[in-house]
């Protein structure tokens, strides 16, 4: 029987990893895509935005925005099909949302007699539950464009879902490499295997941790592989929504990338650990230091995500999928090969 | 006339530039660069230390001033002799050149029997100026100018937007 107190820490747990986590994150993240871009393009980005004379660099911005999606009218176009096309943005922020709540914040930690899991969903099976919940978010996009009545949109839905089936494939296999080596596919044994060790993933699969940053930008439709969505220069998938459910398919964008981040950092940036601390042995301070070092190392990769975004002109769609079908996945598939061997030899 | 042939080197593709990783290595170079250096720019500027260039190229109009050509054509401006008269004499070459057909001019008898002519009225509606420059250019007498470095004109209604000759010479409380 799970105690109340079990209950409600892990409800806590989740709540933080979503709404605390995730959300602010998110907003965080509109900020920081603004001004970073900005201050690259030799601009000053947006910094109008005020509560009572306070401009604070801009950072009021995100809320504007969320203002803004909130107060816009909500229309279904008329040949759209109205169940789904409210379910659509649902499915693709709730696949986004859970998958980090399977993230390894941080370890178990002793505190007050009792030991305490800090990741809020703790399974033995964390990898392919993330990489899973990821792939069905793929229903939300084909949803929304089928759902649109737009032929547009449906051309935009079928790029997006064509996409990522292509790069699903690469992600799992890009992680087959790192996964045979720690022997596990529980997140938080993956992030004790590298604090055991005292190696990180990325020293041991540097290639692996190449192509999954490859096919993680490009699983969560992020620049340069962000065709579907179009921005510019074409229409993409989410061109029948307003207001808060066009909001919801920018939030899925970002908590699809705090994902990646987060998974990139368990698996190859050594998760919670800092090197030279035995943290899940220091109790609460320990606790506290393993999801701030979780964060600042996603927050670094977020970082660099936003640069690459910034820096590299966008992929063709022919071009988009010929490197995920005929230069990621080989690649891929023969480091995997070539990591086999090596362990091989090595026993 | 011969034609001549000028043959375009195409970038050429060679391992590095199809592996692509050393080509988006170079960008994230150069976009970094340009990152820390303008955060350099920007905490020095915050920090008042003098001597660094701006860290951004941005105008924050309406705080900073609209920076203008030095012969960009503004609002029109009417040229005085001097004894205080304007210098038009009412020959309506503007009015007649004028592309947008913006400028009404009535004529008046002069008191100076040498010039013959003034403009009783001089209208121009700035609502339907396109600011060719035109009227500057066919006036004989330099009367007219376009240099008054006024870029923010606007009314509240269609009519406001004429201004008249007392407007244009600056002799009127408001536009």
């Amino acid at each position: 029987m799970i105690g109340l107190d079990m209950l409600a820490f892990t409800t806590g747990k989740i709540l933080f990893a979503t709404l605390g986590f995730g959300l602010n994150i998110a907003g965080f993240l509109g900020w920081v895509e603004r001004k970073q871009s900005a201050v690259m393009q030799d601009r000053v980005g947006a910094n109008r935005a005020d509560i009572l004379g306070f401009k604070l660099l801009g950072l009021f911005h995100p809320i504007a925005d969320a203002i803004k999606m909130l107060t816009k009218e909500d229309f279904v176009p008329k040949g759209a099909h109205r169940p789904l096309h409210g379910l659509a943005p649902m499915i693709s922020l709730g696949c986004g949302l859970f998958c980090l709540s399977a993230l390894p914040f941080g370890g178990v930690i002793e505190f007050a007699g009792r030991s305490w899991d800090l990741t809020p969903i703790p399974s033995t099976v964390g990898v392919p539950l993330v990489l899973a919940t990821l792939a069905f978010g793929v229903h939300g996009v084909v949803m929304a464009g089928f759902a649109s009545g737009s032929n547009y949109g449906l051309l935009g839905a079928l790029r997006g879902a064509a996409q990522m089936i292509a790069y699903e494939v690469c992600l799992a296999s890009s992680l087959a490499g790192v996964l045979f080596i720690f022997g596990t596919l529980d997140l938080a044994e993956a992030v004790r295997w590298q604090v055991a060790h005292r190696t990180w993933g990325i020293c041991v699969q540097p290639l692996g941790f190449l192509l999954f940053l490859t096919a993680g930008a490009a699983v969560t439709k992020r620049t340069p592989f962000d065709l579907p969505e179009g921005e510019s220069e074409i229409v993409g998938y989410h061109v029948e929504y307003s207001g808060m459910k066009f909001g919801m398919f920018l939030m899925t964008d970002f908590i699809e990338s705090i994902v990646i981040c987060g998974l990139i950092t368990a698996l190859f940036l050594g998760g919670w650990a800092i090197p030279g601390l035995a943290l899940e042995s220091m109790g609460l301070l320990g606790g506290a230091l393993m999801v701030a070092s979780f964060t600042a190392k996603v927050m670094l990769l977020l970082f660099l995500l936003m640069q690459v975004r910034w820096t590299l002109p966008r992929f063709r769609f022919d071009q988009l999928l010929h490197l995920g079908w005929l230069n990621l996945l080989p690649l891929s598939l023969l480091n995997f090969l070539v990591t086999v061997w090596v362990v091989y030899l090595w026993r | 006339m011969a034609i001549t042939v000028r043959t375009v080197e195409r970038p050429k593709r060679t391992l590095a530039t199809e592996i692509y990783l050393v080509e988006v290595w170079k960008g994230l170079a150069l976009t970094f660069r340009h990152l820390f250096v303008n955060l350099f720019r920007h905490a020095m500027r915050a920090l008042r230390i003098k001597g660094f260039a701006p860290g951004a190229v941005t105008i924050q109009y309406p705080e900073d001033p609209a920076v203008l050509g030095k012969r960009a054509r503004t609002r029109h401006r009417l040229l005085e002799r001097e004894d205080g008269a304007p210098r038009c004499t009412a020959c309506l070459l503007c009015e007649t050149i004028c592309p947008a057909k913006c400028i009404r001019i009535t004529a008046e008898n002069a008191p100076d029997p040498k010039i013959e002519k003034r403009a009783k009225t001089f209208d121009i509606d700035l609502g339907m100026c396109v600011f060719c420059g035109y009227c500057v250019e066919a006036c004989p007498v330099d009367a007219i100018h376009m240099d008054a470095n006024e870029v923010e004109i606007s009314s509240f209604s269609r009519k406001g937007m004429i201004w008249t000759m007392d407007d244009m010479m600056g002799r009127s409380k408001a536009p």
